[in-house]
Order: C-alpha cells, then sequence, then structure tokens
C-alpha cells in the first residue's frame, strides 16, 4: 500500500509533537522513523495509526485520505515497544483476538492462527499465558496478532528496544525477512540508528518534531543534508571541527589554531565563498594511522596525543587530542596504539563533510 | 567463570547474631500479642456470651451462680421469621451497592482517567469535596429527594422513602466519590499501549473497556466490592432514618429493635444476633481475599 503523508502537523495547546511533515512511503518499502526520543516519530506513527487526530495535513493511503478512518477499518497492524499484548489472555488469546473482531468463523480462526503462530515460531505456546513467556516470545506473539489479519500497512514503535543485544539483532534480521516476503508496506519507529540502516529501504530522520531528510540509507550516511543528520547517522558519531576554509590558486585549506588541511576544490569550494567559521564533519572511520610502511603526504595529516582507548574488538575507538582539538578516531587494533602516543593520521578528505554554521545546511549537498 | 574471594564478614560485637536474632522475634511477637490482646478478648467475650445464660467478665455463669449455664437459647431468634427478613434486606442492600457502585465506578473511573470531555477536572475536584460532607448533614435533603421518588408511579415503590431500594440508591450516590477515585487511580496505572492495539486490532472503545482494560483493573475492583459490601452491610444510619417499622429494617437496624423494643433487655441474645450478623461478611472476605492480596502482587503484567 502507497502511503502519502502531506504537511502533517499536530500540536497540543501549542507543544509541537509533529511539525509539517511530508512522506512518500511506496508499496511493499520498509521505511525508518529516525530520531532522538522527544523528535515526535512515534507522534506521526500514531497519527498514520489514527490513533491520534492530525492537527493539519493529510494521511492517504493508496490515493485515499484516511484522516477521519477509524484505527479499525485502516486495514493496520501495529507492533508496540512494550508488545502491549493481553495480560489476562492465553497466547491463541491474543493473536485471535483481532480475527474474533472480523468475526471469522472458529475453524477459519484455528487455522489462520496456527498459521502465523508456526511462522513466527510459537506454535507450540499457543495454550501459555503471557506472562509464562520471555521477552523474545512475547515480542513474537505481538508481530503474530499484528500479522493475522493480513494488514496492508504494519507500524512498529520501537519494536526491539525492550530486548536484550543478542536477541534483538536475530529478531532484527526475522522481521526484514518476514516484511520482504511478504510484501507488506511497514513504518519503522526507532532511535537506534543500527536498526534504521540495515532494516530500511528509506529512512525518515527526525529532530524536533521536524523531518531533516528522508532518503535511502547510504545517501544519508555519505551525503548528509544537514549538520543534524550528519551527527545523528554513523556510529561512531562524526567529529565535527571549526575551521576556516580558504582558497587561492585552486588550492583550498581548511584551517583553525589546530589544524591545517588541504582539501579537494569540489568539496571546499562553497566553504571558501563563507567568511568565517564552518563545521567540518569527519567520520572515525576515514582515517588512517601513518607509519613507515604508509606515509601520509603533506597537508593531508593530523598529529595528535592519545588520550583514550576503547577497543571495540576488531578496532579501537581512539580518543585523539590534536591541538587541544578532541576527536574519536577507528584504528586497527593490530597497530597497538596506547595511551599517551603520539600519533600521525592521514586524512581521507574526499569524505571531509562541510557544513555552514548558521543554518546548519550542507555545503556539498544542498 | 572464576571465583572472586569475598573477605568473610566480621563477627558482630556483643551478643552472638542467633541470640540477637531469637531475642528480637521475641520482642516483636510479645509486642503483637499484647497490641492485639484487647480485640481478641472481646471476640472470646462475645462468642462465650453468645452461648451462655449469662457471663461474668469471661466466664459462663449458670442461674446459680456457678460456672457453667451453656445453653443455645439465644440462638432461638434464628427460627424468627423477622431475622431472616432483616437479613435479606442487608443482603439486598449490600448486593445492589456492589452492583450499582461497581458498575458506575468502572465506567466512571475509565472515562475520568482516559478520556477528554469538558468540566472533567472540576467533576474531579467537585467529587473530592462533595466527599467531605458527612451523610448526617443530608439526611433531611435526601428525605425529601426520597419522598418526591416515591410519588413517582410505580418505580417510586421500589426505590423512594422506606423502601430498600430508595436506601440501596442513597447508599450508592454516598458510595461513589470513593469508588469512581479509586477506580481511575487503578486505570491511571494501565499503560496505553495496551488499548491502542486492541482500537488497531478493530475493538471499539466500549469493547476496549469491557474486554480489555477491565480484567486488568479486577483486584481494584474487588477491594471495592468488598469495601462497599461491608458499607451496606453496616448501613445504619441511612437505613434508620429513611425505613418505618420491620419489614424493611436490615440487620442493623433490626439489631437496635432488639435492644430498645425489649426490656429487660437481653444482652446475651443481642451478641448472638451481632456474631449471626458477621457471618457472610466472613464469607464474602473468604471469596475475595484471594484477589485482594493481588492488588499489589501483580496489578498489571505483561509489559
Amino acid at each position: 500500500m502507497r502511503v502519502e503523508i502531506k504537511n502533517l502537523s499536530k500540536a497540543w495547546d501549542g507543544v509541537v509533537g509533529a511539525d509539517n511533515i511530508n512522506l512518500d512511503i511506496s508499496d511493499g518499502d520498509l521505511v525508518a522513523f529516525l530520531g532522538p526520543s522527544g523528535c515526535g516519530k512515534t507522534t506521526t506513527l500514531l497519527m498514520v495509526a489514527g490513533i491520534y487526530k492530525p492537527s493539519g495535513g493529510t494521511i492517504s493511503f493508496d490515493g485515499q485520505v484516511v484522516n477521519e478512518v477509524a484505527p479499525k477499518d485502516r486495514g493496520i497492524g501495529m507492533v508496540f515497544q512494550s508488545y502491549a499484548l493481553y495480560p489476562h489472555m492465553s497466547v491463541f488469546g491474543n493473536i485471535s483476538y483481532p480475527l474474533k473482531l472480523q468475526k471469522v468463523d472458529k475453524a477459519g480462526i484455528k487455522q489462520r492462527v496456527q498459521k502465523v503462530a508456526d511462522m513466527m515460531g510459537i506454535g507450540d505456546l499457543l495454550d501459555r499465558k503471557i506472562a509464562q513467556l520471555s521477552g523474545g516470545q512475547q515480542q513474537r506473539v505481538s508481530l503474530g496478532r499484528a500479522l493475522v489479519k493480513e494488514p496492508q500497512l504494519l507500524l512498529f514503535d520501537e519494536p526491539l528496544s525492550n530486548l536484550d543485544a543478542r536477541l534483538r539483532l536475530t529478531m532484527r534480521g526475522e522481521i526484514k525477512r518476514l516484511q520482504s516476503d511478504l510484501g507488506i508496506t511497514s513504518i519503522y519507529v526507532t532511535h537506534d540508528q543500527v536498526e534504521a540502516m540495515t532494516m530500511a529501504d528509506k529512512i525518515a530522520v527526525m529532530s524536533k518534531g521536524v523531518l531533516q531528510a528522508y532518503d535511502v540509507p547510504e545517501a544519508l550516511y555519505d551525503r548528509p543534508k544537514t549538520l543534524f543528520v550528519a551527527g545523528f547517522v554513523g556510529n561512531p558519531p562524526m567529529n565535527f571541527l571549526d575551521v576556516e576554509v580558504t582558497g587561492s590558486d585552486g588550492e583550498f585549506r581548511a584551517r583553525s589554531e589546530a589544524i591545517d588541511l588541504v582539501l579537494p576544490p569540489d568539496r571546499a569550494e562553497k566553504a571558501a565563498a563563507i567568511k568565517g567559521k564552518v563545521a567540518m564533519g569527519l567520520r572515525p572511520e576515514d582515517v588512517d594511522l601513518v607509519s613507515d610502511a604508509s606515509p601520509g603526504a603533506a597537508g593531508l595529516t593530523l598529529g595528535g596525543m592519545v588520550e583514550g582507548v576503547e577497543p571495540l574488538g576488531r578496532e579501537d575507538l581512539v580518543g585523539v587530542s590534536i591541538n587541544g582539538v578532541e576527536m574519536r578516531v577507528l584504528v586497527d587494533k593490530t597497530k597497538g596504539v596506547k595511551v599517551g602516543d603520539n600519533i600521525e593520521l592521514a586524512v581521507d578528505t574526499s569524505k571531509i563533510q562541510l557544513f555552514d554554521k548558521e543554518t546548519e545546511q550542507s555545503l556539498l549537498w544542498a | 567463570m572464576t571465583t572472586t574471594e569475598i573477605a568473610p564478614p566480621l563477627p558482630p560485637v556483643g551478643l552472638l547474631p542467633k541470640a540477637r536474632e531469637k531475642m528480637g522475634r521475641r520482642f516483636a511477637y510479645g509486642f503483637l500479642i499484647l497490641s492485639i490482646l484487647p480485640i481478641l478478648v472481646g471476640y472470646a467475650w462475645l462468642i462465650i456470651a453468645t452461648v451462655s445464660f449469662r457471663t461474668e467478665g469471661l466466664l459462663p455463669r449458670n442461674a446459680e451462680g456457678g460456672i457453667g449455664g451453656f445453653t443455645l437459647r439465644n440462638w432461638d431468634f434464628v427460627t424468627d421469621a423477622a431475622i431472616w427478613n432483616a437479613m435479606f434486606n442487608s443482603l439486598l442492600i449490600a448486593l445492589a451497592m456492589v452492583i450499582g457502585v461497581g458498575i458506575a465506578s468502572t465506567a466512571g473511573g475509565y472515562a475520568l482517567s482516559r478520556m477528554k470531555f469538558a468540566g472533567r477536572k472540576g467533576f474531579l475536584s467537585m467529587t473530592l469535596v462533595l466527599h467531605a460532607f458527612k451523610a448526617e448533614m443530608l439526611l433531611i435533603a435526601i428525605f425529601f429527594v426520597l419522598r418526591w421518588l416515591g410519588d413517582i408511579p410505580i418505580i417510586g415503590n421500589f426505590i423512594g422513602f422506606n423502601s430498600v431500594g430508595g436506601v440501596a440508591l442513597v447508599m450508592i450516590a454516598l458510595e461513589l466519590p470513593l469508588g469512581i477515585w479509586l477506580m481511575k487511580g487503578f486505570f491511571d496505572n494501565l499503560a496505553w499501549d495496551m488499548e491502542r492495539a486492541a482500537l488497531i486490532d478493530g475493538a471499539s472503545r466500549f469493547r476496549v473497556w469491557w474486554q480489555i482494560m477491565l480484567p486488568q483493573v479486577r483486584p481494584g475492583l474487588a477491594a471495592l466490592s468488598l469495601f462497599t459490601f461491608i458499607a451496606g452491610w453496616n448501613a445504619y444510619l441511612v437505613p434508620f432514618t429513611f425505613t418505618i417499622g420491620t419489614k424493611v429494617a436490615n440487620m442493623p437496624v433490626f439489631l437496635n429493635q432488639l435492644i430498645s423494643d425489649t426490656a429487660p433487655t437481653n444482652w446475651n441474645q443481642v451478641a448472638a444476633v451481632g456474631l449471626f450478623q458477621m457471618i457472610p461478611l466472613l464469607i464474602f472476605f473468604i471469596f475475595t481475599q484471594e484477589l485482594l492480596l493481588n492488588i499489589y502482587a501483580g496489578g498489571s503484567k505483561g509489559s
């Protein structure tokens, strides 16, 4: 089902929950609403579900405006962070509840519930009480209840946040596989950017009720249009340095008290036109430790002292102080970097991002 | 797993821990027994009195003044139709109150907890303020209301002055502020998500209340029912004021008539009637106690 959201707003007594949101979700896509808590992503989701009434704007399903349609008539299924199961019913009672309300005959209910339960891997738990299930099993029941009525649109409200890390990883893959197998259009609300990046066809990044960006995951990572998106997408987060970009004779430099870097012309041109400081973004993974074997080119390196090392397993997350400016970079752990070491970092300047500090807009992908 | 060494706890100064614990327990039991002693003596006295000819303190005495004189004569009233009538009226009032207060409180509590409507805040504070007015202050006004209700043809016979229904109606009204506030509190504690899930699953608002939310507040409803039943069963002032004669009297009013009308008063018989009045309450408590104990143990699970 195609979902169009036009100029959608929600406010309670002057408090804005969602501000003029425009989104277009293609049939069969999984779209993630990504943002910190309180950014309006759940508010928007609940408007799509029909629980909240929009203060302004429209929501359309396949071209039909559904603003006034009751939640039960929207053909949606929803999965909640708290599972929202009915504790006084059995697993069967929970999954069959939507079908009972649709007045499906008994044999039909039994068959469909069994089919969904088998699909979710809880086929042998149908007689159990909800309280007897683990968190992961409860979330499966919740997913089964959402799927059993064969919805046109699936809504997920941080469904994995209450699960432990390992289970989250498994469920993530399962939900994605199920969604693409069944081809159900889905909206997935999360504050976990890894979840959004791995699962979503497109990500809507939100902050303070405003839609910051809406694009495919790679684009958000490689070409962030705002400072907020650049800082929010990617883990560990991007480093930001205040620099002044100047250009002369076709050579562009980013300078501050701490650093002096040569930038490629196609990146720096627009920033050079701005008088004063701009924000330069550098991802922790876009640097390399300089050694005798691979010396860095002049003007493309930063030198600093190691202030902290966090082993992440495959790599070390190293905190470096570059003439007093803090940066966090990822370094191959076999290099054996220790606190107190003086290191030289080669910067991949072709991946550098630049932002106007006033408007917080990108100076590369406006 | 490697075992980590934990230093053994230092021995306490003074008494050995076991002896100290024993002393503490003795003290606690001693204090508890002492504090419930007056009540225990009272109940013992009541029970002994009901099967004795006469009592002196806790000692039963026979007609000659010696120890003994056990008799079931005080229980003769159980063959009297009047007490069964009073019992029936008490039961009617108490049950009507449990049902009336239960329905109105769960419906009202849900609405006040979950829905937005004009005057909601005002209503909530008003009920609290009005609850502060004692029933005694309202007796005269209620008398006129009941007289007026009695003038309504047909149904007036059931809810007017000098009817069990009228008494129940007044008692329900007096009990409602507490009931509504109590149930609102229980509904306030329930997560919105479950309700939203039910709405999306296809339930109407009424069905959500009936099938999804009510089962979650069952312990609260049980507590309210018990309070209400006790209030109805022990109701004295309202039935005494708004009923005339023995036909519509409930147990407490009947008990009072026993004292004032028979001369001299047979106190041992009064004690027996009092004990008799407690029996249904004990039965009701046995049935609801499990639910009551659940209130704090597992009000809302599954989240």
